[in-house]
């Protein structure tokens, strides 16, 4: 067929199309490249490169800003969100899943809710019911505001996960007499492996990178490190920009590891289509 | 059996009582059985409505739900009718009469509503081109990273780079395309900017995923039918997309209204960024006046379900053809 061959103005097309994407990866590359090169630099005026490198930035943000204690609160609280969304997220995508009942239409929108609704939209009345509560400022107040988005995120991604394991596998060990609570732990759990994990790795990133709930919830001793980054750089003036910059690098690198390792179980385009419908 | 059930009703027709005719024995079993479904236990009634253990999973994660998302919310919205002085609605009326506050709204509109529409309208083309592409992960990869990185930390590399001396007002000066380098932080144009950096990728993503689920053989249909791109795309691409592209719209833009950490990093928070986020986060957390914050969360929520509200009633006003009405 002659469809094959391409007019010309299909080609201008395409090539104009992917001079834009090209456009918009080299700025993405260009910024994160400029802060990790800034971090390492020793002066940097009118040249397109520092003068020297030093990893003397690092050093001192790792004590400045108190990293360790950033740290170590970050993995506090991203560690008992993923825990708890999966202990509470995945029992409830496997009854959504199973089970049809009546207000099963509400009960999904209810989970789609927090989903589509932006943080900050009801992270100020959240943050409002929390300090009242005496919770906010406290790291478990932190803790149950990042679980509204991510426990709704365990459910609706482990949803079509369990619609795939064939009904009649937990029928055959509900014929052998197994409980509910011994069906999930022998069967659907090692069934479930790769869907938990990506669910568990996604809720990870996504709680590291959370910026608003956080944000509007935490006190001085319970910042995450995307809300300490925030400070750092409202603050910048009072502390070298490369060391700010040495913090980012800190944030990057916690950040991507953990989406470079989920997206060998997920594709890109779902972290974002989960919240479609 | 059956025979048996013949034997003993031959054997009651032989007494006069009011038994009804052996025809009719159908509908006396299906009464006996009604009789018994009545008395049966509350569980097994419960389980014929899909209601048993398996369901009483959904109850830790519904009333989670319910305590910090739904209760917050409620408690918001009476709390706005609390105002500190004044009548029920004096958050509201101080809202619309200072237009220190009601200009946020503006503000935050004429923000979020270009960038909605550059990055939705950029993102179709480039949709509709990447699924073409084999190896489309390498480059879905790339851009999921700035949506994984979120906004504070965009904002902190925009600082490096669009600074007076960053790398692209260098390259813009090496060039000779400009004389002295640009302000692009601190204005208008450093939030205009991160907003793209987020919100593209964010749009491009979720298109793609819309434009892969469309039957690559209805475009060759009407290929094959002498339709050239343009037309194939206005004819039976767009129509298909509308669903899709109205969600991406109305996620785009409550994502790009809701800008918070970028508008304080890269704007003008005092003046020409002053973004309704803003405004909320200083009355609860500068003045402590959680009930005009409220009111201000309230107002911010308002305004996105009217844009949300008008956008899928230009869907249905623009294709009303038989494509977007219904799936079969």
């Amino acid at each position: 067929m002659s469809t094959t061959r391409r007019s010309l103005t299909e080609r201008l097309w395409a090539i104009a199309i992917w001079t834009l994407v090209g456009f918009f990866i080299v700025n993405l590359v260009a910024m994160i490249g400029s802060v990790v090169v800034n971090s390492f630099g020793t002066r940097w005026f009118n040249t397109w490169l520092p003068a020297g490198y030093t990893p003397q930035w690092y050093a001192l943000a790792w004590n400045e800003f108190g990293l360790p204690d950033i740290l170590l609160v970050t993995l506090e609280v991203v560690g008992t969100v993923v825990v708890l969304s999966g202990l509470i997220g995945v029992p409830a995508a496997y009854a959504m899943a199973r089970r049809n009942f009546p207000g099963k239409q509400a009960v999904m929108l209810l989970f789609l809710l927090p989903l589509l609704v932006p943080p900050i939209t009801y992270g100020i009345p959240l943050a409002t019911v929390l300090y009242r509560a005496q919770l906010a400022g406290t790291i478990w107040g932190v803790i149950l505001a990042n679980l509204v988005p991510s426990l709704p995120f365990v459910i609706l991604i482990m949803i079509p996960f369990v619609e795939q394991i064939d009904p009649r596998v937990e029928a055959a060990a509900r014929v052998f007499g197994a409980s509910t609570g011994r069906l999930f732990v022998q069967v659907l759990v090692p069934l479930l492996t790769p869907g938990i994990l990506a669910a568990m790795l996604l809720v990870l990133v996504r709680t590291i990178a959370m910026f608003e709930l956080t944000f509007l919830t935490a006190g001085s001793t319970s910042q995450t490190l995307v809300v300490a980054l925030y400070y750092a750089v409202f603050a910048a003036g009072v502390r070298p920009g490369q060391s700010i910059d040495a913090m980012a690098v800190v944030y990057m690198i916690s950040t991507l590891i953990w989406l470079l390792i989920a997206l060998r179980f997920v594709n890109p385009t779902q972290i974002v289509t989960r919240a479609k419908r | 059996m059956g025979g048996g059930v013949r034997a003993s009703q031959s054997g009651r027709d032989t007494h006069p009582s009011p038994q009804p005719p052996p025809s009719r024995g159908g509908e006396v079993f299906h009464l006996r059985r009604a009789v018994t479904a009545r008395r049966l236990p509350l569980r097994r009634r419960l389980r014929e409505h899909g209601l048993d253990g398996v369901t009483l999973l959904l109850i830790p994660a519904v009333l989670f739900v319910l305590a910090l998302f739904v209760y917050p919310f409620l408690y918001g919205l009476v709390l706005s009718f609390h105002p500190k002085q004044g009548g029920a609605l004096a958050n509201y009326v101080a809202f619309f009469s200072d237009p220190f506050l009601y200009d946020t709204i503006f503000t935050t509109l004429w923000l979020a509503v270009p960038v909605t529409i550059l990055n939705v309208v950029l993102s179709v083309p480039v949709a509709l081109r990447v699924r073409l592409m084999r190896r489309q992960r390498l480059l879905t990869t790339i851009l999921v990273i700035p949506i994984t990185l979120g906004t504070v930390m965009v904002a902190e590399g925009l600082l490096t780079y669009l600074g007076p001396r960053g790398w692209l007002n260098r390259t813009l000066l090496e060039f000779g395309l400009v004389d002295s380098p640009i302000r692009l932080l601190h204005n208008y144009w450093g939030v205009m900017l991160s907003l793209v950096i987020t919100g593209f990728p964010f749009t491009f993503l979720l298109t793609l995923s819309y434009v892969t689920g469309i039957d690559p053989s209805l475009e060759q249909a009407g290929a094959m039918l002498g339709a050239r791109a343009g037309r194939r795309f206005r004819q039976i691409l767009l129509p298909l997309l509308a669903p899709g592209l109205t969600i991406t719209l109305a996620l785009a833009f409550v994502q790009a209204f809701t800008v918070f950490p970028s508008a304080i990093l890269l704007g003008a928070p005092a003046g020409p960024t002053r973004v309704i986020s803003i405004a909320a986060y200083t009355a609860a957390f500068e003045q402590y006046d959680y009930s005009l914050a409220s009111a201000i969360a309230m107002l911010m929520a308002g305004v996105q379900v009217v844009i949300i509200v008008a956008l899928l009633a230009a869907r249905n006003l623009a294709f009303r053809g038989p494509v977007s009405s219904g799936k079969g």
